[in-house]
């Protein structure tokens, strides 16, 4: 945990004694990675470049290519992308900000993600028909609103606790959702509009792939936002936090301001996901947004590795792409996703994809597993778990 | 280093590009593109010649209520294997993979499916209005002709969707046969009124309150995914109520019934017919005799020929639904028989179609409702469902 | 809002929120007790609660108790016949409630406790096997996700009515069997040799192990009660309401979950409050806004967020390793 750099960089990961086949196989994988990313750093920034854009052009022309191996048959694919991969990418970039940037489990994001997507409804179907990118900032303002009233009483509250509170927030949204009328009530809200054309791109009931495009950018927007986020003086603050909230407490880190300014973030980014889910559904009712959702949120996150964005990202696809193209996992895709994850914390509780901590003084970066892998018996052994968050 | 590490990624890149290149240049596969061929009429009765079109059904095929909607598969389906078996030429496919469990939220992605798949060409459903009410405007958009046998809500039909048909009479037609069969058959006088707050439920309770006027003397509101009804239960029994009508699905009317039994209230219960299942008999047991179900959907001896066949190809009676489902699935067939193999054709021809059906003389209005209005009840007696003909 | 409602329907919202609540409260125990010796919020509890459901289910097809007589009458029984199927039910229950909550010990939470896990993972693993238990159920159960409706054995009978409210004799049997299994429990965890066990790691694990208590067993053990308190409160919950399904876990369990919080968790007398407390909220809650059900669920989370708030420990404080509990 904290004491990493002290540790000698040549002595190779701690607990070389006791990995599990599962784990050696991902670090295994994971070793490969960084020695081609080390190497990919090493490139001239033109060339690197270059790399950017050619990626960035399959991701685009993906639904285009409908490459044989990753097409889904049963499903339209440029649909799953549209509706469902894309959003889920958003989302899970947003719930990185809370729990593995910050480090506080929430276990109610579906209510951030249903605010954003109500909004946009009662302001371009229900109650007014406001144009779609202003409902859309609109519509993350609410919920970066909600989030700050949301975190401003709760957010002193233990881990634990704190995750009860947040679990119960998403459930009120729903719930009351389904009472009121003006909220739809039980059948929902109908006949959302798409966004205006732009160009020849349109966005009729056919064309996925527009909704695709859209998200695309908008992730790829997002992502880059949150990455100086990341790298700036809020995220260092969030990684103190994470790491243990009382020593940065004691260092003058106003924890709870920064905390505040991560469930707004969050909040907002998951209200975006959810107009862009309200619109390419073009229409949303209260049983869309349940706890189950919440649950397979966090698995994106959790599995893909927290605090890691390109890992979220990887947990995100995993989790919305995967029971799609194996179509019998999907109807039990909830049961495998809970298998997933009991089995995941006892192997690999850093997820698939885990953080790395930048070395100081240029040295190599290492994979630090989020969650210590530590044996009793071992002379690194402090005393137990008693961490904050997810160190 | 540097220069052989380029020579690596370039090749990779190149390798990816190339491979890239290869795929796109396949035709893509995993939507069905292939437009449906030209069915062509020869002499009349001799057969008809079509390729690559299919029907599809969107509706509850499991979950609580899914037996309403194997009711509906099970009627389109007869209909579509007899006109297979008659015309070898043209085999129409069946898909009735898209299974929402009733649930709107449910079937908006399915529905993105089905427009998706340019082979159908005609919808038989939604089964339930909240679904219809959630997918109507992409069928709308992609002018998908569908008929639901199921949906009763009766705003269906005011959005303006020319894809939209019905073919049974909606609930402002059922409302008032409920309120009719309270007063004169029920003899109910003071009655309350409990709904599941979902498109259908509500819809059909609030035309049955208003239908019922001073009469109503409690009202309340049930989470059908709830177990416990019990503030719904107490609201009855404070106002002693001598009738119950339960707007919704018949696995939460069996419970709920078995509440109001439980908590000693006698009053009649009447539902509609989303409760109209053999599930409501089953679930609720002793607690369901004596209630009564209104339907605007036929019984099953509507139609001997039809309540025939239905038992040889499926061992059983025609259940609610079923002669309706059989309906819609006829009029897209003979659409195809026809030569209607587009979905502009098809829409067409059933907006235009008049003739008669097993259930009633089928005529779509300017807003896609049906002609005719009748209402039927059937009340639970010895354990069964005793249809009891139309209500006076 | 309806204050009319609320106050003419006052005493049958109590009675109903005071049969719920004991069920509530025997979950709740479950909850509490995991949490006071682990400091583990055991998300999975509330499938226990739902397997064990089940086992009434599958007591009665033991039985051989068929869904309905001949013409639809309710299978009921009397006399001796229904104390025998009903005592079957009840162990059937508690055998599934503490099988399968000694089974999620072993398989998820012993393997992180051994690698001294953080807390927060534990949590997510819970959540885990919370919807891996459920989500198997409404797969692969022979009802999948449908209802499934007991047959009724016990027939309900008015006992006896106060001031114009029946009380049921299935609310009694609900209500006292509940308490009584509750106080076996205080009995047990403040006079047995093992429940001092219990008191003692919760206190502090490590000194236990040092003063030769047996912490793996205790931990064992704990579960092992947890799931025979939610075994009970399953076979009262069949008796009470009659009916089963996948999801029945969650929609009970985060109930009696804050209902444990409400209390004060880690307080099995707080449990007992907790729920108490909690269904009868609920009912006034869903009586106050219309006979609305879900709007009872709203009021019962509003007071979830409100206690944590002003109260984080709850009414009566986290206290299962003093004596107090």
């Amino acid at each position: 945990m904290s004491d990493d750099n002290l540790r000698d960089p040549n002595a190779g990961p701690p607990t070389a004694a006791a990995k599990v086949a599962l784990g050696d196989r991902i670090s295994a994988a994971g070793d490969t990675r960084r020695r081609w990313s080390q190497k990919f750093q090493e490139l001239p920034t033109p060339v690197r470049w270059t790399f950017g854009l050619l990626g960035l052009s399959f991701l685009y022309y993906l639904p285009v290519l409908n490459p044989p191996v990753i097409t889904t048959t049963g499903t339209d694919f440029a649909s799953l992308l549209a509706g469902s991969v894309i959003i889920f990418v958003i989302v899970a970039l947003g719930l990185n900000v809370v729990v593995g940037m910050a480090g506080m489990l929430d276990l109610g994001y579906v209510g951030f993600y249903a605010v954003g997507a109500y909004t946009l409804a009662i302001l371009t179907s229900k109650h007014a028909h406001w144009p779609w990118a202003i409902a859309v900032v609109a519509a993350m303002g609410v919920a970066m609103l909600s989030g700050v009233l949301l975190g401003a009483p709760t957010l002193r509250l233990r881990g634990d606790y704190l995750a009860i509170v947040t679990l119960g927030f998403g459930e009120i949204i729903r719930l009351l959702a389904e009472r009121f009328d003006w909220l739809g009530a039980k059948p929902g809200i109908s006949n959302i509009p798409p966004p205006p054309n732009i160009g020849p791109i349109h966005f009729g009931v056919l064309d996925s792939k527009s909704f695709y495009w859209l998200g695309l950018t908008i992730a790829i927007i997002i992502y880059f936002f949150l990455r100086r986020l990341e790298k700036s003086r809020i995220g260092r603050a969030w990684t103190a936090i994470r790491e243990d909230e009382d020593a940065a407490e004691l260092m003058g880190v106003p924890t709870f301001k920064f905390k505040l300014a991560a469930f707004g973030i969050g909040a907002a980014v998951g209200g975006l996901a959810g107009t862009l889910y309200a619109t390419k559904t073009a229409f949303i009712s209260p049983d869309n947004f349940q706890l189950k959702l919440s649950i397979l949120f966090l698995a994106a996150v959790v599995l893909g590795g927290p605090g890691n964005m390109p890992g979220v990202v990887l947990g995100a696809v995993v989790v919305s792409y995967l029971p799609e193209r194996f179509r019998f996992l999907d109807t039990s895709r909830y049961f495998w996703f809970g298998v997933a994850l009991v089995v995941m914390m006892i192997f690999r509780p850093q997820g698939l994809w885990p953080r790395r901590i930048h070395g100081s003084r240029g040295q190599p970066d290492e994979d630090i597993p989020a969650f210590e892998d530590v044996k009793e018996g071992d002379p690194d052994l402090e005393g137990g778990a008693h961490g904050t968050a997810l160190a | 280093m540097q220069k052989s590490t380029v020579r690596r990624f370039g090749a990779l890149a190149v390798g990816l590009a190339l491979v890239a290149a290869a795929c796109g240049s396949d035709s893509k596969t995993s939507t069905a593109t292939t437009a449906p061929s030209g069915a062509t009429t020869t002499a009349a009765g001799a057969g008809v010649k079509c390729s690559g079109i299919k029907l599809a059904f969107i509706g509850a095929l499991s979950g609580d209520n899914g037996n309403l909607g194997k009711n509906m598969v099970n009627g389109a389906k007869l209909a579509i294997d007899q006109f297979n078996a008659k015309n070898p030429d043209c085999q129409v496919g069946f898909d009735t993979s898209f299974d929402s469990q009733g649930d709107p939220a449910q079937a908006t992605p399915l529905a993105d499916k089905i427009v998706n798949d340019k082979s159908i060409i005609g919808l038989i459903g939604p089964g339930f209005s909240g679904e219809t009410k959630a997918t109507m405007p992409k069928f709308e958009a992609a002018n998908l002709p569908m008929i639901t046998p199921g949906a009763t809500n009766a705003k269906l039909s005011t959005n303006g969707w020319k894809m939209f048909h019905r073919i049974l009479a909606n609930d402002d037609k059922q409302a008032p046969g409920v309120v009719t069969l309270i007063q004169n058959t029920v003899k109910g006088t003071k009655v309350g009124v409990i709904d599941d707050a979902s498109e259908y439920g509500k819809g059909l309770a609030d035309a049955v309150r208003s239908g019922l006027g001073a009469s109503a003397v409690a009202t309340a509101q049930i989470d059908p995914k709830a177990a416990d009804f019990s503030a719904a239960v107490q609201a009855m029994k404070s106002a002693n109520v001598d009738t119950i009508f339960y707007g919704g699905y018949y696995a939460e009317a069996a419970k709920l019934v078995k509440q109001i039994r439980d908590a000693g209230l006698k009053a009649t219960f009447v539902s509609g017919d989303g409760s109209l299942d053999k599930g409501f008999v089953d679930n609720a047991g002793a607690s369901a005799e004596g209630a009564y179900l209104t339907a605007t959907g036929a019984p099953a001896d509507v139609n001997a020929d039809f309540q025939a066949a239905f038992n040889k190809a499926y061992g059983t009676d025609p259940a609610l639904y079923s002669p309706e489902a059989y309906d819609c699935a006829s009029v897209f067939l003979a659409g195809i028989a026809a030569g209607k193999v587009t979905r502009a054709d098809l829409a067409t021809f059933v907006s235009a179609y008049d003739a008669p059906g097993i259930t009633k003389q089928i005529k779509f209005d300017a807003t896609g409702e049906p002609v005719g209005n009748a209402v039927y009840y059937t009340v639970v007696s010895g354990g069964k469902l005793v249809a009891k003909g139309l209500i006076k | 809002m309806s204050f009319h409602t609320l106050i003419s329907q006052f005493w049958p919202s109590t009675i109903n929120g005071i049969v719920l609540g004991s069920i509530y409260a025997l979950i709740a125990l479950g909850y509490t007790l995991v949490y006071g010796v682990l400091r583990l919020i055991n998300f999975a509890h509330s499938e226990v609660f739902m397997l064990s459901a089940f086992g009434s289910f599958l007591a009665l097809r033991v039985l051989n108790v068929p869904e309905h007589l001949p013409g639809g009458a309710d299978p009921y029984k009397t006399g001796g016949e229904l104390i025998f199927t009903m005592v079957v039910m009840l162990l059937f229950s508690l055998a599934i409630g503490g099988a399968s909550a000694v089974a999620l010990e072993r398989i998820a939470y012993r393997p992180l406790r051994k690698r001294n896990s953080p807390r927060l993972v534990f949590l997510i693993s819970a959540i885990g096997a919370s919807f891996a238990m459920s989500e198997a159920v409404g797969e692969w159960g022979p009802k999948q996700r449908e209802d499934y409706a007991l047959p009724r054995v016990f027939q309900k009978k008015v006992l006896f009515t106060i001031r114009g409210n029946d009380i049921r004799n299935d609310q009694v049997l609900v209500v006292v069997g509940s308490l009584l299994m509750m106080l076996a429990l205080v009995l047990f965890v403040n006079r047995s040799r093992v429940g001092r066990g219990i008191r003692a790691v919760a206190q502090d694990m490590d000194t236990a192990r040092l003063m030769g208590v047996n912490v793996d067993m205790i931990i064992l053990i704990t579960f092992l009660v947890g799931g025979l308190m939610a075994g009970g409160a399953a076979f009262f919950f069949e008796i009470y309401n009659g009916s089963a399904r996948y999801s029945l876990g969650f929609q009970l369990g985060v109930k009696a979950f804050t209902a444990a919080v409400l209390g004060g968790i880690g307080n099995i007398k707080g449990a007992l409050l907790g729920g108490l407390l909690l269904g009868v909220i609920e009912n006034w809650g869903a009586s106050l806004f219309g006979s609305n059900q879900n709007m009872g669920t709203v009021t019962a989370f509003v007071v979830l967020v409100l206690v944590l708030m002003v109260r984080p420990n709850g009414l009566l404080g986290e206290s299962m390793g003093r004596s107090r509990a």
